[in-house]
């Protein structure tokens, strides 16, 4: 084979992206991951680019069916995403693009724990680097956040494959399954990148603060890679369809209420991945090639929806439903592209979302599972309730919120064109996508039961935006954000932080000095004071009479009455100690 | 750059024969559901129309338990992570 690793033409060619300048950096940019394509396209089965290190042989190269699914789907978007990003004159952008890309196939095609983790690491930190490349605060704060967590998982990951390693002096990467603790970290380890719920906070967090094109990037990669890895190494375990199910269903109460439009689609990226997670789990050839499937479609209309947002984000500077609406006047190329992506994601009948959907909801109704099947199908109405229909009627109708752009450049529409081509002509002949799978298909997505189904239940769902929308009862966008699992890490990290800021002269003050002046000072001064007002009243009591004793008590009132908490807090427990002391006594 | 021109929507009777044309062709679907052999999971998902019963219901459901349930309990302000 003349083939070399994809990860190679990608990680080395983004090194000389800086020589090139004009016309030349823009043919460039796109023969890289148009060459990666070609190299993927022409890869076959088999075992290749094996290193030995030591004891360890290291394999690049493990070509599957599986790995090629991803592997077609990840070279084809990069060179989407990368005529996307044409414009974009930093070239740290399209570096960071190129080599997060790069690590992506490099993971899919990793035969062995070691190559697998290098990748893995890669991703997290040139993935982090891209969402800093927006340089606000607020990225630089998420970014930090992803890298954070990313690491964890890294973390999580290696030590259990350094256990599994120890459990079977092996390092190849093949079904794992669960069972006993390398297992189990390892799974948490891939769950925190697939975004697994109480592990997802990272994802609606981070991929909104990115730049329009890095947000492209980010939606492509980082979860499929998960699901990849996912179906390699987790088929058939249960706990995954019950934690899929629960993927596809949260998401979309948060997506509803969310305001920040790029927020909704990642809400409802974690919202599909469930579905990929659902069908790893039930672990069928029905559901693992429905999987693949949907990996492949998912990450077309994904890419197509954040471009079509950020080309709403690039022209206008906003990207809040609150600010926008009435855009189809001026960007009329970008409302139809988001158009085609918002049906594709919905499912709608001749698009990519209903052909690979279809095979993991069937997947569930065949096995018997019916609270799955339901879950699936009430996500497959919400997720067109949020993305198929909140998405484009916010950004570009509803109300006319006055703003007068025009359309992206023209690369950018050739961008989203492309995929939204792809969306319709693998909708069309899904046979192309089929004959990819890693099993052999019988599955027949277009019977008139399937498609009479799928369009009753979207457009009844529609019914229900419509009547809701007109009666006033459909949430109001709202200038707010909403809490999630990330609440624990920023808000928990926020008082650690604050504990570790305060000096220690200042705990000192604040804790060893107050406690001091309660416990020792303030006690001497009262019973001092006590003291002076027995001598006076036994002293003088019998000259000066009730005058003195008034204001005697005059005094002890004016030292209580000093509004200090603690103060009164000692007198009550003075109080109590004396009751308890009558108590006893009588 | 066409802020003159008066577009399909905005012109008044539009959103009227818009949604006209929706319920018909939601009445359509239903009445096609009707000669439509199905082959059913679990014998309920079979009958007339249940996909479009279930969506309609679903997304109701949806919607007011992100508004009454889910937006008060996580809701803040914008800047709330920044104090």
């Amino acid at each position: 084979m003349i083939n070399i690793p994809p990860v190679l033409i990608l990680t080395l060619g983004s090194l000389f992206i800086p020589l090139f300048k004009g016309h030349g950096r823009a043919i460039y940019l796109i023969a890289i991951p148009l060459l990666t394509m070609i190299d993927v396209f022409l890869l076959r089965e088999g075992t290749y680019w094996v290193v030995n290190i030591l004891d360890y042989s290291l394999t690049f190269g493990r070509v599957d069916r599986l790995s090629l699914v991803f592997g077609y789907i990840f070279s084809i978007i990069s060179l989407i995403t990368t005529i996307y990003s044409l414009h974009v004159k930093e070239n740290s952008h399209l570096m960071a693009g190129f080599i997060y890309a790069g690590s992506a196939l490099g993971a899919v095609f990793s035969g062995d724990f070691v190559s697998l983790f290098i990748f893995w690491e890669a991703m997290a930190f040139s993935a982090a680097y891209i969402v800093w490349l927006r340089h606000t605060r607020s990225s630089e704060g998420a970014g930090l956040r992803y890298l954070m967590v990313h690491i964890l998982g890294g973390l999580l990951l290696l030590g259990g494959i350094v256990i599994h390693y120890q459990n079977t002096g092996s390092l190849a990467f093949d079904y794992i399954g669960l069972k006993g603790l390398s297992s189990w970290l390892i799974l948490l380890g891939f769950g925190i990148n697939g975004a697994l719920p109480g592990l997802h906070a990272w994802l609606p967090d981070a991929y909104p603060e990115s730049t329009p094109e890095g947000t492209v990037f980010l939606s492509a990669f980082t979860t499929k890679t998960a699901v990849y890895v996912l179906a390699r190494g987790f088929p058939g375990t249960e706990l995954l369809i019950y934690l899929g199910a629960i993927m596809t269903a949260f998401p979309i109460f948060y997506a509803v209420i969310e305001n920040d439009l790029r927020r909704v689609l990642s809400y409802s990226l974690i919202n599909q991945v469930g579905f990929m997670v659902v069908g790893i789990g039930i672990g069928t050839q029905l559901s693992i090639n429905g999987t693949a499937a949907h990996a492949f479609s998912h990450i077309l209309y994904k890419a197509l929806l954040f471009m079509s947002m950020g080309a709403v984000l690039k022209q206008t500077g906003k990207i809040k439903a609150t600010d926008l609406g009435g855009l189809y006047k001026s960007m009329p190329l970008t409302t139809l592209f988001c158009l085609i992506g918002a049906a594709s994601i919905s499912g709608v009948p001749l698009t990519n979302g209903f052909i690979s959907k279809s095979m993991i909801v069937s997947a569930a109704g065949e096995g018997g599972l019916m609270a799955i099947w339901f879950a699936l199908i009430f996500a497959s109405a919400g997720v067109f309730h949020h993305s198929g229909i909140k998405i484009p009627f916010f950004a570009f109708f509803s109300h006319d919120s006055g703003i007068r752009t025009t359309e992206p450049p023209r690369h950018m529409l050739i961008a989203m064109g492309i995929a939204s081509f792809l969306c319709i002509f693998i909708g069309v002949l899904p046979g192309l996508l089929y004959s990819i799978l890693p099993y052999p298909v019988q599955y027949e997505p277009y019977t008139g039961a399937h498609v009479i189904d799928q369009l009753q239940l979207l457009a009844f769902s529609a019914l229900a935006f419509t009547l809701l929308m007109m009666s006033g009862i459909y949430p109001a966008e709202q200038r707010a954000i909403n809490l999630d699992m990330d609440w624990f890490y920023r808000k928990g990290a926020r008082i650690f932080m604050q504990i570790a800021h305060n000096p220690i002269a200042k705990f000192e003050y604040n804790t060893v000095g107050e406690a001091y002046e309660f416990l020792i000072i303030k006690p001497m001064l009262k019973i001092a004071h006590f003291l002076r007002l027995v001598d006076a009243k036994v002293v003088d009591g019998s000259v000066n009479g009730l005058g003195k004793c008034s204001l005697g008590m005059s005094d002890v009132l004016k030292i209580i009455h000093n509004g200090k908490t603690h103060d009164y807090a000692f007198l009550m427990a003075i109080g109590a100690v004396f009751i308890v002391v009558l108590v006893v006594l009588i | 750059m066409d802020t003159d021109k008066v577009h399909f929507l905005d012109r008044p009777g539009s959103l009227k024969r818009i949604l006209k044309i929706f319920f018909s062709s939601l009445m359509i679907l239903v009445i096609i559901d009707l000669f439509v052999h199905k082959h059913p999971y679990f014998g309920f998902d079979g009958r007339p129309s249940f996909y479009g019963a279930f969506g309609f219901v679903a997304c109701v459901i949806l919607v007011l338990a992100a508004r009454f349930i889910l937006r008060p309990i996580v809701k803040r302000k914008e800047g709330h992570y920044n104090d």
